[in-house]
């Protein structure tokens, strides 16, 4: 039972997000906050777990060819497949859920506990709007993130590749460039979008709505990660059932 | 003005607000006093509009609230200020923009004109060089000042105050105390304020409304509280040794 009340407060939190905006001039510095912390701030973090996942792929499809029929180019062809299709938007995703999940759970949780929610509130401003919608906004731009992932995973293996000695730089770009089918990118895209949205509005849910002190918040933290990764992964498997199958 | 009519409030099978009624003038201020628990901060928040009552009515000079649109409510809002336990200051924000933020919200005033505002209320609350510093960096009386410079920066018709001194060493609080107090007068609005402190009841309780159990037990004023006979109201107010010496000590005087 309290689960259903926990998806109708999540649904009904999303279109009251929507409602009553905050003056632009205040949103637009909002935006840009959200902007650096959620994803300017996560740059470091995923440029470096990319390349090395990368790496990591490279090396275990290269360990495990060991039939010499087949070619290889294979290497790189598999690396681009799954840093495209799972790696980077949702492996990146689940990692995101963890330090962006708990900044957007642990900063609103803790407005609540020190009651600047109800700050706002009394003052007549639509605290959802104001807290949740420009964390919304900034995470449309996590594509961007993705893409960088992307990119810098096949740089990975490329360099495991090359530098461990499992084939050469010409037989890697040969193994990226075949069969690239440009839909799997669109999949990617729709997927990350979609977990874009997870990552703003799960966080945020149970930030805004928890109650209690500063253990709760630890508490509210926790619960965010696990919920937001299941989701994640629940709508990754739908999504590619539908998308892709 | 704000009129509170037979309000009910319920948590649950937790009866918290059982029947209250009570007035609130404008230019005076009030205070709401009681024991924990007594349901001072769930009829703070009825009045604030952050509960809705089960039933009876809180009306702002004649408007119900419950009444009211959703624009209605919050037009109504932007016109209250409120100082919470906490401060509740925006953390990310420097003083001088947490004071400047209902500005920012609700006017169309230009930099400038904000500023000088800010500037004129910091000033008024007694802290002139506090601008750039964070919340953080700032002491509990210092934050408490910010957080009644806030309330007070768009010009509220009410301010609530939900136990604004406490934390706060008694000079302090007697400070702050006397701020609301001259606010109050100064602006000729209505303050309700929410205390368990018999100091701030002696200095500044020109109207004192005593809930317990969420029944209000009694109502008057700093005069009238040494002279009621109201157990529950003794049984408080004079519960330390301090207080019970003056009451001796108006009384023989009195007599």
């Amino acid at each position: 039972m309290q689960y259903l009340h926990n998806i109708g407060t999540y649904f009904l939190m999303i279109a009251e997000m929507f409602r009553k905006p905050t003056k632009w001039s205040v949103m637009r510095t909002l935006i840009l906050k959200d902007i650096d912390d959620l994803i300017i701030g996560s740059l470091g973090i995923v440029a470096f777990i990319s390349f090395f996942v990368g790496g990591v792929v490279t090396i275990q499809t290269a360990l495990n060819i060991s039939n010499p029929l087949i070619p290889k180019y294979l290497v790189g062809f598999a690396t681009r497949q799954s840093v495209i299709l799972e790696f980077a938007p949702t492996f990146i995703s689940i990692i995101m859920a963890g330090k962006v999940g708990s900044f957007i759970t642990s900063s609103i949780g803790t407005m609540r506990v020190t009651e600047q929610i109800d700050a706002l509130e009394v003052m007549g401003i639509n605290a959802l709007n104001y807290l949740v919608f420009p964390k919304f906004i900034a995470l449309m731009l996590y594509p961007f993130v993705i893409s960088i992932a992307m990119f810098l995973g096949v740089i990975g293996g490329m360099a495991a590749c090359v530098y461990g000695g499992f084939s050469t730089l010409e037989d890697y770009i040969t193994g990226v460039q075949t069969d690239f089918i440009p839909f799997h990118i669109v999949y990617a895209f729709i997927k990350t979008i979609v977990f874009a949205f997870l990552l703003a509005t799960i966080p945020s849910f149970y930030g805004f709505y928890m109650k209690g002190g500063a253990l709760e918040v630890g508490k509210a933290s926790t619960t965010s990660f696990v919920w937001t990764s299941v989701m994640i992964i629940l709508l990754n498997y739908i999504l590619t059932q539908m998308l892709l199958s | 003005m704000i009129e509170v009519t037979n309000v009910e409030k319920s948590f649950g099978d937790a009866h918290i607000l059982k029947g209250i009624s009570t007035t609130f003038e404008k230019g005076k201020t009030s205070l709401v006093i009681g024991q924990s628990g007594s349901g001072k901060t769930v009829f703070l928040k009825c009045l604030l509009g952050l509960f809705t009552p089960e039933s009876g009515t809180i009306s702002y000079d004649g408007k119900i609230y419950s009444q009211l649109s959703d624009d209605e409510k919050r037009n109504l809002r932007a016109k209250m200020g409120m100082v919470f336990q906490g401060s509740a200051l925006f953390d990310s924000m420097t003083i001088a923009e947490n004071v400047m933020f209902p500005l920012r919200m609700f006017t169309k005033q230009s930099k400038s004109e904000m500023e000088d505002r800010v500037n004129f209320v910091l000033n008024r609350v007694n802290l002139t060089d506090a601008h750039h510093k964070m919340p953080s960096e700032a002491s509990g009386g210092m934050q408490k000042r910010v957080a009644i410079a806030r309330a007070i920066v768009n010009k509220p018709m009410y301010l609530f105050c939900d136990e604004p001194n406490s934390g706060l060493d008694p000079k302090t609080a007697i400070v702050i105390d006397n701020l609301i107090q001259e606010i109050t007068d100064e602006y000729n609005i209505t303050t309700v304020i929410n205390s368990h402190d018999m100091n701030s009841v002696m200095e500044i309780g020109e109207k004192i409304v005593f809930l317990k159990d969420g029944y209000k037990a009694w109502e008057g004023s700093k005069e009238t509280i040494f002279k009621t006979d109201n157990e529950v109201v003794t049984d408080f107010v004079y519960s330390s040794e301090l207080f019970k010496k003056v009451r001796k000590m108006y009384i023989e005087e009195n007599e």
